[in-house]
C-alpha cells in the first residue's frame, strides 16, 4: 500500500477520524457498551418480575417505567443500529463493493460523534426530575401534560441528535453504494450484505424525518404552548400515534434488514454454496422494505380505528409474511445440499434462522386485529419483539462479530469459548422470552411492576434466563479479551473457498487504506474472480 | 465532489425535505380527512338537515365532563332520548361559572362507538365557538344534531341501537395565558 497517506496516531487517530475502518470500530465499541447498560437495566427489570410483590424500586413504580423507557431507547438507537449499521456497515460495506472508503469520510466522522452526547443526553432523561417514564413511544398525554420536569425533552432531544446521525450515515451509504462499486460491480452482483444496507438507508431516509418532525410538535406542546396533540387546544392524540408508527415500523425493519444480510453472507460462506435465490433474496428486502411503510397502523388496532381501515393493515401486514418466507426458504435451500461446517457465525446463524422465524411466527398472530385486541399491550407482543429482535437481530450482530472478527483484528476467536458463549446465550434468552407467550395468553400486562400470585412461576423462570443470558454477555467479553490477547493471527480468507466477498482479499487486519487500485469485478458470481 | 455525487446528494436530500414537508402537510390533512369522513368518532359539521325520514329509532345519549383547571358545572337537560334517523333534533345543555371571575372555555365534542361518527351531523353546536361565562351566570347551551339516515343501510353499524354524544370542556388556552399574564398571543399558539 501506498505510504503517503497521513495516518494519525493516538486520540487524533479516532476523534478526528475519517478512515471507515476506524469508525466501523468506533461504532462497535459504542455498541457494545450501550449494550451492556441497556443489558443491565433488562435485568433489573426482571428482579422487579422475578417475585410478585417485587420491593426492588420501593414502591416508586414510575422508575420501574423510566427503566423500560431507557432499555428500550438504548437497545434500538444506541445498541443495534450502531452495531449493524455504523459498525458492520462501515467497515464492510466499502470492502464489499470495492471501494477505498465513504463517500463522504467526515461526514461519517461527525455521524458518529454524534451518537455520544446522543446517548448522554438519552441518560440524562433517565435522571432528570421524576425520569422519563413514557416507554420509547413517548405518546401524549403522558409525554407532554404527564411529565411537568424537563426529562422527556432531554428524551426528546436525544431522539433529534440520533436521528440526524442516522440520516447522515444515511446519505453517506447510498452515495456510497450508487456511485463507488468497483468497475463490474453492478447492482446485480453486489453481496447481499450491501444490498440489506441500501435498503436500509433508504428507509433510514424516509423515515426518520416523519420522527423528527412528530418529535417536533411534542417539543412545542410541552413548552410552546402549542396543541397539535391536545384536545383541548383542537388537537389529536392519535396524530401522533400514526406520525410514530409511520416511522416505528420502518424501523424495526432497519433493525432487521442488516441482519438478514449478515445472515446471507454467513449462511452461504459454510455451507460452501452461493445463496440460492440471490435476486429473489435482494428483491425479498426491498419488498419487505415498501410494504413495511404501509401497516403502521396494525401498532393501533385498539384506538378505535374502523373497521375497514382494520381488515386492511391486517391483510397488509401478513402479506410481510410472502417476503419474509422467501428469505427463509432460501436460507435453507443454501444450506440444502452443502458442505456444512458448524463454525461458531454458522451457528449464530442457523440460530437466527430458527429464533427469527418463531418471532415472525407470532407476528402473524398478531397481525390478525381480533387476536390482537386481545394480546395488546401484554406479554405476548413482548415475547414476539423480543423473538425478533433482542433473538433476531443481536443474534446477528453476535454472528458478524464471530464472521468478521478475524479480518477486523487480524486474530482468531477462542473456539471452544465462543461456542460456550453460543449456547449460554441461546438458553438464556429463548428461558427469558419464551415463557412470556404463555404470560401474554394469559392476560399479563407490559409495563405494569407487579403482577398476581398466578403469574408467578413463569416469571420466575423468565428471570432466570435473563441472569443466564446476561451471562453470556460477560462470556462475550471474555472472548473478545481473550481474542485481542492471545488470539492466532489469521491469514486473509480465513473461512477457505466458501466466502466468497472482496473482504476476503485482503489481508487481515486490512491495510488502513484499502483497494486504492479498484478491483475488476468479471461475470457472476463475481468473486471467483478474486481468488485466482 | 464529483458531478455524479453531487446530484445523488441532491436527490437524497429532496427526499428528506419531501418527507418533513410530508409531516408538516399531515397536521391540517389528517384534520381534513377526520372532518370529512367523521372517522375515529369525530362528527361531521353540516349547514342542513337532512331531507329523508327513516323508520329506525336510535338511543342518543349525552355525556358531559369538564377537564382539570376549569371551575364550571356542566351537565344535559336530558340524559337521554329517542330519535329517529333523518330527524332535526335539538338538545340543550347548562353550563354555570362557579369561580368569581369571567373564564373562557371551549368543548371538544366524540361521538361512540367509533365507527358512527361518519352518521352523526351536527348543524348547530355550542362547541363550535369559545364560550364566555361571567362569574356565577349560568347559561343554556344548544346543540342541533341529526343522524344521517345512511347509517341503517350500512352493514357495519346493524346493531347500533345506542349512541353516546359527548362534550369535553376545557379552559380555552387564551384564557388561561391571559390569567397568567404571559405574553403570548393567541395567533402565536398554532391552533388551527
Amino acid at each position: 500500500m501506498s505510504t503517503h497517506h497521513d495516518a494519525p496516531h493516538g486520540w487524533r487517530r479516532w476523534l478526528l477520524s475519517t478512515n471507515h475502518k476506524d469508525i466501523g470500530t468506533l461504532y462497535l465499541i459504542f455498541s457494545v457498551v450501550a449494550g451492556l447498560i441497556g443489558g443491565a437495566m433488562s435485568v433489573v427489570i426482571r428482579m422487579q418480575l422475578a417475585h410478585p410483590g417485587g420491593t426492588l424500586f420501593d414502591g416508586d413504580w414510575h422508575r420501574y417505567n423510566v427503566f423500560v423507557t431507557a432499555h428500550a431507547l438504548t437497545m434500538v438507537f444506541f445498541t443495534v443500529m450502531p452495531a449493524l449499521i455504523g459498525g458492520f456497515g462501515n467497515w464492510f460495506v466499502p470492502l464489499m463493493i470495492g471501494a477505498p472508503d465513504m463517500a463522504f469520510p467526515r461526514l461519517n466522522n461527525i455521524s458518529f460523534w454524534l451518537l455520544p452526547p446522543s446517548f448522554a443526553l438519552m441518560m440524562l432523561s433517565a435522571f432528570e426530575g421524576a425520569g422519563a417514564g413514557t416507554g420509547w413511544t413517548l405518546y401524549p398525554p403522558l409525554s407532554t401534560s404527564g411529565h411537568p420536569d424537563a426529562s422527556v425533552d432531554f428524551a426528546i432531544l436525544a431522539l433529534h441528535l440520533a436521528g440526524i446521525s442516522s440520516v447522515l450515515g444515511a446519505i453517506n451509504f447510498l452515495t456510497t453504494i450508487i456511485n463507488m462499486r468497483a468497475p463490474g460491480m453492478t447492482f446485480h452482483r453486489m453481496p447481499l450484505f450491501v444490498w440489506s444496507m441500501l435498503v436500509t438507508a433508504f428507509l433510514l431516509l424516509l423515515s426518520i424525518p416523519v420522527l423528527a418532525g412528530a418529535l417536533t410538535m411534542l417539543l412545542t406542546d410541552r413548552n410552546f404552548g402549542t396543541a397539535f396533540f391536545a384536545p383541548a387546544g383542537g388537537g389529536d392524540p392519535l396524530l401522533y400515534q400514526h406520525l410514530f408508527w409511520f416511522f416505528g415500523h420502518p424501523e424495526v425493519y432497519i433493525m432487521i434488514l442488516p441482519a438478514f444480510g449478515i445472515i446471507s453472507q454467513i449462511i452461504a460462506t459454510f455451507s460452501k454454496k452461493p445463496v440460492f435465490g440471490y435476486l429473489g433474496m435482494a428483491y425479498a428486502m426491498v419488498t419487505i422494505g415498501g410494504v413495511g411503510f404501509v401497516v403502521w397502523a396494525h401498532h393501533m388496532f385498539t384506538t378505535g380505528l374502523a373497521v375497514d381501515t382494520r381488515a386492511y393493515f391486517t391483510a397488509a401486514t401478513m402479506v410481510i409474511a410472502v417476503p419474509t418466507g422467501i428469505k427463509v426458504f432460501s436460507w435453507i435451500a443454501t444450506m440444502w445440499g452443502g458442505s456444512i461446517t458448524f463454525r461458531v457465525p454458522m451457528l449464530w446463524a442457523v440460530g437466527f434462522i430458527f429464533l427469527f422465524t418463531m418471532g415472525g411466527v407470532t407476528g402473524v398472530v398478531l397481525a390478525n386485529n381480533p387476536v390482537d385486541v386481545s394480546l395488546h399491550d401484554t406479554y405476548y407482543v413482548i415475547a414476539h419483539f423480543h423473538y425478533v429482535l433482542s433473538l433476531g437481530a443481536v443474534f446477528a450482530i453476535f454472528a458478524g462479530f464471530y464472521y468478521w472478527i478475524g479480518k477486523i483484528s487480524g486474530r482468531e476467536y477462542p473456539e471452544g469459548l465462543a461456542k460456550l458463549h453460543f449456547w449460554v446465550t441461546f438458553v438464556g434468552v429463548n428461558l427469558t422470552f419464551f415463557p412470556q407467550h404463555f404470560l401474554g395468553v394469559q392476560g399479563m400486562p407490559r409495563r405494569i411492576p407487579d403482577y398476581p400470585e398466578a403469574f408467578a412461576g413463569w416469571n420466575m423462570v423468565s428471570s432466570i434466563g435473563a441472569y443466564i443470558a446476561y451471562g453470556g454477555t460477560v462470556l462475550f467479553l471474555l472472548v473478545v479479551w481473550r481474542t485481542f490477547t492471545s488470539g492466532r493471527r489469521v491469514e486473509a480468507n480465513q473461512w477457505g473457498s466458501g466466502a466468497t466477498t472482496l473482504e476476503w482479499t485482503v489481508s487481515s487486519p486490512p491495510p488502513l487504506h484499502s483497494f486504492e487500485t479498484l478491483p475488476r469485478i468479471g461475470a457472476p458470481p463475481p468473486v471467483h474472480n478474486a481468488a485466482e | 465532489m464529483n458531478r455524479r455525487t453531487g446530484t445523488t446528494v441532491a436527490a437524497l436530500l429532496v427526499v428528506v425535505l419531501a418527507m418533513a414537508g410530508l409531516v408538516v402537510a399531515s397536521v391540517p390533512l389528517y384534520k381534513a380527512f377526520c372532518k370529512a369522513t367523521g372517522l375515529g368518532g369525530a362528527p361531521r359539521q353540516v349547514a342542513a338537515g337532512s331531507e329523508r325520514l327513516s323508520e329506525r329509532r336510535v338511543t342518543i345519549r349525552f355525556d358531559t365532563s369538564v377537564a382539570k383547571g376549569l371551575a364550571w358545572r356542566f351537565a344535559p337537560k336530558t340524559r337521554e332520548m329517542s330519535v329517529r334517523l333523518g330527524e332535526d333534533t335539538l338538545a340543550v345543555f347548562t353550563a354555570t361559572n362557579l369561580s368569581d371571575r369571567p373564564v373562557t372555555g371551549n368543548a371538544v365534542f366524540n361521538a361512540t362507538p367509533d365507527k358512527i361518527g361518519r352518521y352523526v351531523s351536527k348543524i348547530q353546536c355550542f362547541c363550535f365557538t369559545e364560550q364566555v361565562l361571567q362569574p356565577g351566570q349560568t347559561v343554556d347551551l344548544p346543540v342541533t344534531f341529526v343522524i344521517d339516515p345512511a347509517m341503517a343501510a350500512d352493514a357495519n353499524t346493524e346493531e347500533v341501537s345506542t349512541i353516546t354524544l359527548s362534550y369535553t370542556f376545557f379552559r380555552a388556552e387564551a384564557d388561561k395565558a391571559a390569567s397568567l399574564g404571559s405574553p403570548d398571543t393567541p395567533d402565536a399558539r398554532g391552533r388551527s
